[in-house]
């Protein structure tokens, strides 16, 4: 079994799997029963500030988006920060975090934007004994509205100022939670690198609407007739927190800053693609709403074997792996041709790939009478959408076209080397390789 | 006194009266809302699906699948219905193990199709629970057609001519109407009344004047409904039973698997049925299956079902002879009677086996036997009808008869399959050539 222990800026756990701020970590019965399963941390649900807590809606917190036999794939909320008092929790966290001192306890915060109120806050958790604290710029719902969450992080210096108030006026590490509901991800991410964070975490959830109840004609979850929009999150979310994970380790002036995975986690596989994107660690929530806390069980084994079938035997060695792989287009190698192959033997004679391409694509498959389904070379681009609508894995394949071969598309010879847009004789702006 | 399945002879009430509930109940329970929804995303959506290939009456399956799946299993009721109108009884009838859900491409990837059939049954189900008729006649034509026969061809016809704003007299020899859809086919595919309530449910188009105990030759001529009528569609049926051909069978006990499953239909307690205690039925189709299943359904100790050939060689499909056999029926092939025993009443039968090219080996068994049950074919019955191809009704194109304005369809025409489906499919494609022909646009 490979060793899954985690260092994550200086926070230990024995493995990378933490409970994302949410429901699922909003008291110490939840947190406790976590530990016990195996996460390997927790970042406990977003404290406001002293004071009369926040209240929550009294009718449905979540809608839904299921696939066949009712699979949860999308949820979404509008549940608000935790909702009892502040002394309640940090009680709570101190006893939890003395009991459980090799686990990673992380407090997650959301106060008004001014000095004050960041201090105090600090001030008050430090006291519990916690790792480090996560500053909540994430939440679109309700607490946006009130000039917090998402509202703090969709502004840069608003991002960069209470990341310094925080590094101030605390000793713990700070991690910035970002909200994808900004057009370019990095920018709050170098906001909150230059106001001193030591890591970032993402995504929070994404502005939506689940569902339209089409008797009531309200969005859902639909509350006496009205809807809010919520947070999305689940496993429709993951390949857009994918490319936000990316985006950031792939940028220069960012290198270096550690990156909490959020997004959709439901599996081993979806953390270890998390990971090699640039991860340090990941963060779960929907998959263990889904499922309980026991899938952590699976995501331990699975990301052991898949560390010793590779060979890897530390996380640092599966930790950003996949991002120097990662390529504007115009860097991508045009002298690449690949064609659909077809294996009739797996082939089941659907015809989807048939009706996906004569109908939507390039008219590259033929079917005879007797429902055979053959790629035409002369007009396959490669697109890839026939394998895609496959119902049967590995039926159809992109294989490579090896060079010195003729391409039937163009009557071309594919080329051994690489060129890509920035030379090509079709681009503008092209400049011919020296 | 009570009897029981030891009771020797023919006799009723062999069973507690759960047990014919049990026994007679819906063979596959109707799908509730969420395993329709599971079954239909098993669907891929087949580019020309060959399961519609695969369909006589050439439902477009994927389409009709989608609509449940998108939670409008009215509409999907509507796509059935536009290409086979009985597609209710059609759900639980057709033999879909051999039709569409043998070319279901998952039949041949994984062995386990999409349940097809029984997804039609859940559209149409809700679609008629909803007691609504979908379709509206055409303006009037002032043509009028005889259909006579009143089972799945003739209904078929009876609807689409109907639709067409023809005026429809339908006759039929029996007393309710419905064919074999009433009178044949195992009660426990068809139960609660479905075949009257779904003859109710097609009648509501309007236009479709119903007689009964109106038999062609007897209260009704041919050449009367020619003289009274635009055109003639005969759904007859087939209403002789073949004979086993040798001495004794006449014996009491021996009867005729049709009328067995008629009155099983028919019966109003299935505990004053009678059913023998050692039953053979002779035959290795659909209704010697239905009339052996039955029976042991009925309370029979040992029921057997004796064929002349392999198995392979059955018209009961692979499906109907393991049914037959998880409900303890006792298949034996390449046998063929060859003389009944008893003193006027059947007590034993013996049977010769035979080879697959039906050369008798010499070889003979007695099996006891206190009830047998022909169903060893049936043959079209009545003279004065159009011409005829190999016993059958002989027709050309869309069962056009030999005789100018008579059209055929359904088991008694020639080149059917003998399937309900096939029936619905040849009585709807005649209701066309009927339309064409008499609005002038035939080809």
């Amino acid at each position: 079994m490979a060793n899954l222990a985690s260092n994550f800026i200086g926070i230990k756990s024995p493995n990378p799997f933490w409970l994302a701020s949410a429901p699922p970590t909003d008291k110490e019965y939840n947190v406790r029963r976590a530990f016990e399963a195996g996460w390997g941390g927790v970042v406990w649900k977003t404290l406001g500030e002293e004071g009369p807590p926040v209240v929550n809606v009294n009718g449905p917190r979540y809608g839904a988006i299921w696939g066949a036999d009712r699979r949860l794939l999308g949820l979404n909320n509008i549940e608000l920060i935790t909702d009892r008092p502040l002394q309640t929790n940090l009680d709570e966290m101190t006893r939890v975090k003395k009991d459980w001192p090799d686990r990673a306890l992380v407090a997650s915060l959301m106060v008004p934007v001014n000095e004050d109120a960041w201090k105090a806050i600090l001030d008050r958790v430090a006291e519990t004994g916690c790792d480090c604290v996560e500053l909540n710029f994430g939440c679109p719902h309700g607490m946006s509205e009130r000039g917090m969450g998402s509202a703090v992080g969709q502004v840069p210096e608003y991002v960069q100022q209470v990341a310094e108030w925080c590094k101030k006026h605390t000793d713990l590490p700070v991690i910035v939670k970002l909200t994808p509901n900004i057009s370019d991800i990095r920018k709050p991410a170098q906001a909150a690198k230059d106001g001193g964070a030591d890591a970032v975490s993402l995504i929070n959830t994404i502005n939506s609407i689940t569902s339209v109840d089409l008797d009531l004609f309200a969005p859902e979850p639909t509350i006496d007739g009205k809807g809010a929009h919520g947070g999305y999150c689940g496993p429709a979310v993951k390949p857009i927190a994918l490319n936000m994970v990316a985006e950031i380790a792939r940028t220069p002036s960012l290198a270096g800053l550690p990156i909490s995975g959020i997004g959709g986690v439901t599996t081993w596989r979806d953390a270890a693609e998390f990971m090699a994107l640039g991860a340090g660690n990941v963060q779960v929530c929907t998959a263990a709403m889904t499922y309980g806390f026991k899938i952590v069980q699976e995501m331990i084994s699975g990301l052991s074997q898949f560390m010793d079938e590779k060979g890897f035997t530390s996380i640092d060695q599966l930790v950003g792996r996949a991002v120097p792989n990662l390529s504007d287009w115009q860097h991508l190698n045009l002298n690449y041709v690949a064609k659909a192959r077809i294996d009739q033997d797996a082939c089941i004679k659907c015809g989807r790939c048939y009706a996906a391409c004569e109908d939507t694509s390039h008219q590259a498959i033929t079917m005879s009478p007797d429902r055979v389904f053959e790629v035409d070379d002369s007009e396959c681009v490669a697109c890839n959408l026939c394998v895609n609508v496959c119902p049967v894995e590995g039926c159809i394949t992109m294989e490579q076209l090896a060079p010195g071969t003729v391409d039937q598309r163009t009557g071309k010879v594919v080329p051994a080397d690489y060129a890509n847009w920035t030379t090509h004789p079709n681009n503008p702006g092209s400049c011919a390789a020296e | 006194m009570s009897q029981n399945t030891f009771t020797p002879g023919i006799v009723a009430g062999r069973l507690d009266p759960g047990e014919y509930t049990a026994n007679f109940a819906d063979l596959h329970p109707p799908l509730d809302p969420h395993e329709a929804l599971v079954a239909a995303d098993r669907c891929y959506f087949c580019h020309d699906a060959p399961c519609i290939t695969a369909c006589p009456t050439s439902i477009d399956i994927p389409l009709f699948i989608r609509q449940i799946a998108t939670d409008t299993p009215e509409a999907a009721a509507r796509t059935i219905f536009d290409q086979n109108i009985l597609g209710g009884m059609c759900a639980r009838v057709c033999p879909t193990e051999t039709l569409c859900e043998e070319a279901c491409v998952r039949e041949a990837a994984e062995g386990k199709p999409v349940l097809i059939g029984r997804l039609q049954r859940y559209a149409t189900d809700t679609a008629m629970a909803a007691n609504h008729h979908p379709y509206s006649r055409a303006e009037p034509t002032g043509k009028r057609v005889a259909v006579v026969g009143a089972g799945p061809a003739g209904l078929a016809c009876a609807h689409r001519l109907a639709m067409h704003g023809h005026d429809v007299t339908l006759f039929d020899a029996r007393d309710r109407i419905g064919g074999l859809n009433e009178y044949g086919i195992a009660a426990y595919k068809t139960v609660g009344g479905f075949a009257r309530a779904e003859v109710d449910w097609l009648l509501q188009i309007g236009g479709i004047e119903v007689k009964t105990g109106q038999r062609l030759g007897e209260q009704i001529s041919l050449e009367g409904l020619r003289g009274d009528f635009d055109a003639v569609f005969l759904g007859v049926g087939l209403g002789g039973v073949n004979a086993l051909g040798f001495a004794g069978e006449d014996s009491s006990g021996i009867e005729d698997a049709v009328d067995f499953i008629a009155d099983l239909r028919q019966a109003h307690d299935l505990a004053k049925l009678p059913v023998g205690r050692d039953v053979v039925v002779i035959g290795g189709g659909m209704t010697a299956i239905d009339a052996a299943v039955q029976a042991r359904l009925l309370g029979a100790l040992n029921v057997t079902l004796v064929y002349r050939r392999g198995r392979e060689r059955m018209n009961a499909s692979p499906y109907e002879q393991d049914l037959a056999a998880s409900k303890g029926v006792r298949i034996v092939t390449n046998a063929r009677p060859v003389a009944i025993h008893g003193n006027g009443a059947v007590r034993e039968i013996e049977l010769e086996y035979t080879d697959d090219e039906l050369r008798p080996t010499g070889q003979t068994i007695r099996l006891a036997a206190d009830q047998v049950f022909k169903a060893i074919g049936q043959t079209l019955t009545g003279d004065d009808l159009p011409a005829r191809d190999g016993g059958k009704l002989a027709v050309t194109g869309p069962g056009r008869t030999s005789i100018k304005g008579v059209w055929a369809g359904g088991d008694c025409a020639a080149g059917g399959d003998d399937l309900t489906v096939t029936a619905v499919a040849q009585g709807r494609d005649v209701a066309e050539d009927i339309h064409a022909s008499l609005t002038g646009k035939a080809g």
